[in-house]
């Protein structure tokens, strides 16, 4: 019941050899074997967590078979018959449920083209379909699975959550989750409107170049205390009024300029006009 | 203000040309190398005054007259309507949709309130106040002749009184009297900051020491090795921070960022060669360029990205600069661990953290 | 010149009502009726961007306002408190009590959020007002002769209020106001010499301290409020001193000041007008959030948000900063010399000292001693003009800097594909701007004089008997034709020898200068061209001008 922390995801070639291309098949492999040599002697004990411990247990048999199906289907071009990976994608042995559900249930996979990062659209696969998906990878090998159901409730302690969020997440997506700037065009995504297990499984994964939180870094009960901040925060909107974005002193200088000091100069053409 | 021309302020007249002939420029002062033509174009004086729809029309000039009551009768409703919100959204639940609800309502009868005296008043002095242009006569700003040669007459006659150009040793004393007298002043600012203490000393040590362990920022529970999962990154304070009295000051120097890296794609020097545990690796959080928490790591490009000003450094080159406006590499914390499996500081940093400073000797 | 009318023959006021023995009374004791004589009367030429300056100082007693009712509430104290309040994810948190006492006013306060959002969104607006009222005065030349001095006391102004605004922004002790703190403390270490030093007094001690947020404070409701003040009246002062400054029009001169009158007219636009700024700002205020520090939470040097920007006013400063190439920093004489420091500010300060003396080095490249009371418009000082764009360019392009990151992914650029373009434009921009800017102004010129003397293109076409086909122009009157020609030019500066029969360097220096400012310019035209122009159209069709110009 080992939690493989493989380096998971897809944007891996697209990000960091973007501009020549394709990473040799083999240098996948020797990654991939050495990835897990480390990782499989030196965590094995060390990391087996409460959630990589439903993995293929929730799954049936049928679900597997159906998301191999699917899996073949849509996402063996890139990652290869029984997803090890080519040199387009990634191997995906080990990356677990809880990846597949995010990469597919937010539609980030299948990847529609070539940029510095996957993007977010609307999803390719049902529900049901991305569980499949998930239930076919889990059973290749161990990984994260997709969270319980009572660590996303969004009523933990949101003070905790929010101190984790500004030590962990907020500079990359903000203070209040608005998103922001990363290298060479990447970017860390708005987190409104992102369902919680979505949230929980980007901590757990890291995908693309998001770090990896591992219940040993950010145990599931503090993942669950981020998660309630940001309900919080989508529920109660700013006591100030319209939020401009979150966005900060930019977007109010901005305001400023073109509204605030734009209608006080009309008023101002308005008071000197001649009266006819 | 001898030159402002009080009291010759004047209306002028409704159908009056009040220029009826080009005013010579008798400016005073050398024109430079400004063009002056002879034959300047003719100034024709004022048009005719336009009278208004007020003027002509009685009924819109009772019609202005109304809208500009009507005006301050709602900037009355306005300020009663901020008042009653104020009593009627209280806040006190605790519910911040109270809040929103509050100074929304107090701010929008405010915002009638001003808006209604504001524009009343303004129409009305725009509809309804005589709108003839009125002229001020402009005279030079400086004195008269007369003035100044009084004024430097009477300089004349105090310096012939006091003896302020004859008797030097009393003017140069008092001179070095009044610059010597602010100074004692000046030295009292020292106190701003704490006596004995050298700001060099100690902007060149952090908490860090041998045997130091890594905790994890905010809880302060150590960290295992085997916790740091390739592709993590942990926000990392010194143990035993929480209990300091100066904790702050302490963590603006001592805050690191611990990441693993496959150690093959770390570019090793041979003298950091035991810095890092097995790919794990340690970086002061704290920029080189002006002191912002450099945190956005990408666990796939072993980037670092400062938020602030964009500097960009490459983990797997001992941090070095790739982009942005930082000068020099992050200091690496080295570490190890200890008996127990959990992270510990080798030492301190070999350097100082932070910005730089002029006194910075490495 | 004028004809005594009006003030003569006003009814003199009823001196036994109660009003008049009010008056009486102050008066006797007071002399008040002089004041009322100088000023009741006083004149104020009417224009729109007259009023930038009014929404300066109306946007700062709204501040002061504002600001006296925040200071009963806000405790400028670093001590740890433990929060209680109404704002569920900072409950049971410690933070200064300058942040808990903020979010007290936010939350617990009735009207308070509101007074605090009024306060930052009209501090904001004082420094953009008066950042629009230096372009005016700029851009008019109403910085000339005599007013040079109130240029440079306005700029003072200028800098005072980013100094106000700065220091605000970071007593809430939050975690965006106190990284803006860590940055000012790292550009000071920068500083050769000095810099370590200074920031360790100002700081007390290591950053962050305990003590800055007091200091702040006390710069922020006494010292520069009372510099502010100081300066405002000193400002207002020599306004009335040199009497306002006028555009071109028929019957101003340089003698003259042509408006409307303190009491009533002025009294009712302007009167009317703080109310209408006071409105704008509180109706930002009732809708718009600004600065939610509740979402920052409390100052800690460990965390950062994403799009950590100061507020817009000092955005210039920020952006220079990360508009340095890597790797500026040596290590010569066993001192450290961070150049990635040294050289922004060196640039912002020749920068900045050179808008403030623009007035007297103007003055010494046109020798003009005269006093300067009727505006350019910008056209007409094409140089000046294309000298300011190209600053305005400039300051542009630092600014943007500042927003790099949010340009980068709200249009799906890369941060160094924006930061490498910003830093080109930092450069070029300027140039481009000068050139075009000065070149439309020359056009513009032409276009101008072609009106004057030709009359408007009507748009109607008329084919004249030999098969020619001609636009009739139609004439302008007299009135607008003054505001089109009643400018004046300068000619290059001519190099001679001086009494002593030699060239100093100085002259020649002038001279180069003198060609660049007025090397491209047209004559100003003459009466007889005007009235040859106009006998040329009198002819057969009125106002049938030939499109030959």
């Amino acid at each position: 019941m080992a939690k493989l922390n493989q380096p998971t995801t897809s944007g891996r070639s697209t990000s960091r050899k973007r501009k020549t291309g394709r990473r040799s098949p083999l240098a996948t492999f020797a990654l991939i074997a050495i990835g897990l040599g480390l990782t499989g002697g030196v965590y094995a004990a060390a990391n087996a967590t409460p959630s990589a411990s439903a993995d293929t247990a929730s799954s049936t048999q049928q679900q597997v078979s159906d998301g191999e199906h699917l899996f073949q289907a849509n996402c063996a071009s890139c990652h290869g018959m029984n997803a090890v990976g080519t040199a387009a994608a990634p191997s995906l042995i080990g990356v677990g449920a809880a990846a597949v559900d995010f990469q597919v249930g937010t539609g980030r996979m299948p990847m529609a083209m070539d940029g510095p990062q996957a993007e977010e659209k609307t999803p390719q696969f049902t529900d049901a379909q991305t569980k499949e998906l998930a239930a076919y990878v889990a059973s290749l090998a161990p990984g994260p699975a997709i969270p319980d159901a009572q660590y996303l409730t969004g009523n933990t302690d949101a003070a905790a959550g929010a101190q984790l969020f500004r030590i962990n997440c907020a500079m990359c997506h903000n203070v209040a989750g608005a998103g922001g700037a990363l290298t060479e065009g990447k970017f860390a995504p708005p987190l409104k409107g992102v369902t919680p297990a979505h949230i929980y499984e980007a901590m757990l994964t890291g995908p693309q170049n998001m770090p990896v939180f591992n219940d040993r870094n950010i145990t599931p009960e503090q993942k669950s205390d981020i998660i309630s901040y940001l309900t919080y925060l989508e529920k109660n909107p700013s006591p100030g009024g319209f939020a401009l974005g979150d966005l900060g002193p930019v977007a109010e200088g901005l305001f400023l300029w073109i509204f605030g000091l734009g209608s006080i100069v009309g008023l101002a053409v308005w008071i000197t006009a001649k009266s006819n | 203000m001898a030159q402002d021309d009080s009291g010759s302020s004047e209306l002028a007249e409704t159908s009056s040309t009040a220029v009826e002939h080009p005013v010579e420029d008798h400016r005073l002062g050398d024109p430079g190398t400004a063009i002056v033509v002879a034959d300047a174009p003719v100034n024709p004086g004022f048009p005719a005054h336009r009278p208004r729809l007020t003027d002509t029309d009685p009924k819109q000039n009772r019609r202005a007259e109304r809208t500009v009551f009507t005006l301050f009768y709602l900037s009355i409703a306005g300020s009663v309507w901020a008042i009653a919100a104020y009593l009627a959204f209280p806040i006190e639940s605790g519910n911040l949709a109270d809040v929103r609800t509050s100074t929304l309502f107090i701010g929008l009868g405010m915002v009638l309130a001003l808006l209604g005296i504001g524009i009343g008043a303004v129409h009305w002095a725009k509809q309804l106040m005589n709108d003839h242009e009125g002229i001020d006569i402009r005279h030079g700003v400086a004195g008269s002749e007369e003035t100044r040669e009084r004024a430097i007459e009477i300089f004349e006659e105090a310096n012939e009184e006091s003896g302020f150009g004859r008797r030097t040793l009393i003017r140069n004393s008092l001179i070095g009297a009044l610059v010597a007298f602010p100074l004692p002043a000046v030295v009292l600012f020292r106190g701003l900051a704490p006596q004995n203490v050298d700001p060099i000393k100690e902007l060149k040590h952090t908490m860090w020491a041998k045997g130091t362990r890594l905790t994890k920022d905010p809880t302060g529970l150590p960290i295992l090795a085997s916790d740091v999962t390739i592709g993590s990154v942990f926000h990392v304070i010194p143990d035993g921070l929480n209990d300091r009295e100066d904790a702050l000051e302490q963590k603006a120097t001592a805050a690191v960022l611990l990441m693993r890296l496959r150690p093959e794609d770390l570019h090793v020097s041979p003298a950091r060669k035991d810095w890092n545990y097995h790919g794990i690796v340690a970086y002061s959080k704290i920029c080189t360029h002006v002191g912002c928490p450099v945190a956005l790591y990408e666990q796939q490009t072993h980037h670092l990205l400062c938020p602030c000003h964009q500097s960009q450094f490459d983990i797997t080159h001992e941090a070095r600069v790739i982009f942005g406006p930082a000068g020099r590499p992050l200091p690496q914390l080295p570490i190890t661990v200890d008996d127990q499996g959990y992270l510990v500081a080798q030492s301190d940093f070999h350097e100082p953290v932070g910005p730089s400073f002029w006194e910075r000797n490495s | 010149m004028t004809t005594e009318t009006a003030i003569a023959e006003t009814p003199r006021i009823k001196r036994d009502g109660f009003f008049g023995q009010a008056a009486n009374y102050l008066d006797e004791r007071t002399s008040i009726s002089g004041v009322v004589k100088e000023f009741g009367r006083k004149i104020f030429p009417d224009h729109w961007s007259f009023l930038l300056g009014e929404v300066a100082l109306y946007s700062f007693i709204v501040i002061l306002l504002t600001g006296t009712f925040l200071t009963f509430f806000f405790q400028a104290s670093m001590a740890e408190v433990v929060y209680n309040g109404a704002w569920v994810p900072l409950k049971g948190i410690q933070m200064s009590a300058a942040l808990d006492s903020t979010l007290h006013i936010s939350f617990d306060i009735r009207g308070g959020l509101l007074m605090r959002q009024i306060h930052h969104w009209a501090a904001l607006l004082f420094v953009a007002s008066i950042g629009l009222h230096m372009l005016r005065i700029f851009f008019t030349g109403a910085f000339r002769k005599p007013r040079e001095l109130n240029w440079v006391i306005g700029f003072t102004l200028f800098v005072l209020a980013m100094a106000e605004g700065f220091t605000g922004y970071s007593l809430p002790d939050d975690l965006l106001s106190g990284n803006g703190l860590r940055i000012i403390s790292g550009m000071i270490e920068g500083i050769p010499l000095v810099g370590t030093w200074i920031n360790f007094l100002l700081f007390g001690g290591a950053y962050p301290g305990t003590a800055i947020v007091g200091r702040l404070y006390t710069l922020h409701i006494l010292l520069l409020p009372a510099f502010v003040l100081a300066f405002i009246a000193l400002h207002l002062v020599f306004v009335v001193v040199h009497k306002h400054t006028q555009f071109a029009g028929a019957g101003r001169t340089q003698q003259n000041v042509v408006g409307y009158p303190i009491l009533p007219v002025y009294a009712g636009k302007a009167g009317g007008f703080f109310f209408i700024v006071f409105g704008v700002i509180v109706l930002m205020a009732s809708l718009f959030t600004i600065n939610p520090v509740w979402e920052y939470g409390p100052y800690d040097p460990s965390p950062i948000s994403a799009g950590t920007q100061p507020d817009w006013y000092i955005g210039f400063a920020d952006g220079m900063l990360r508009l340095m190439p890597p790797h500026l920093e040596t290590y010569w004489f066993h001192r450290t010399w961070s150049w990635f420091i040294i050289i922004p500010l060196v640039i912002l300060v020749v920068f900045i000292v050179l808008v403030a003396i623009y007035p007297f080095i103007e003055a010494w490249v046109t020798g003009d001693k005269r006093e300067h009371h009727i505006l350019d418009r910008p056209r007409n000082a094409a140089t000046r003009t294309a000298i300011g764009a190209a600053g305005v360019t400039f300051y542009a392009a630092m600014w943007a800097a500042a927003s790099g990151d949010l340009i980068a992914t709200h249009f799906k650029f890369s941060i160094e594909g924006v930061t490498h373009t910003i830093q080109t434009a930092l450069i070029v921009g300027p140039i481009i701007a000068y050139f075009v800017t000065k070149r439309v102004c020359i056009a513009l010129q032409k276009k101008d004089r072609a009106i004057a003397l030709h009359g408007y293109e009507s748009g109607r076409i008329v084919r004249l008997p030999g098969g020619e086909f001609i636009e009739v122009h139609q004439p302008v009157d007299e009135y607008q034709r003054w505001e089109l020609v009643s400018n004046e030019g300068y000619a290059p500066l001519v190099v001679r020898p001086d009494s002593r029969g030699r060239i100093t360097a100085g002259t020649r220096f002038r001279a180069a200068m003198s060609r660049w400012f007025f090397e491209d310019r047209l004559a100003p035209l003459t009466q007889t061209e005007i009235e040859a122009a106009q006998h040329h159209g009198h002819g057969d069709a009125p106002a049938v001008e030939g499109g030959s110009h």
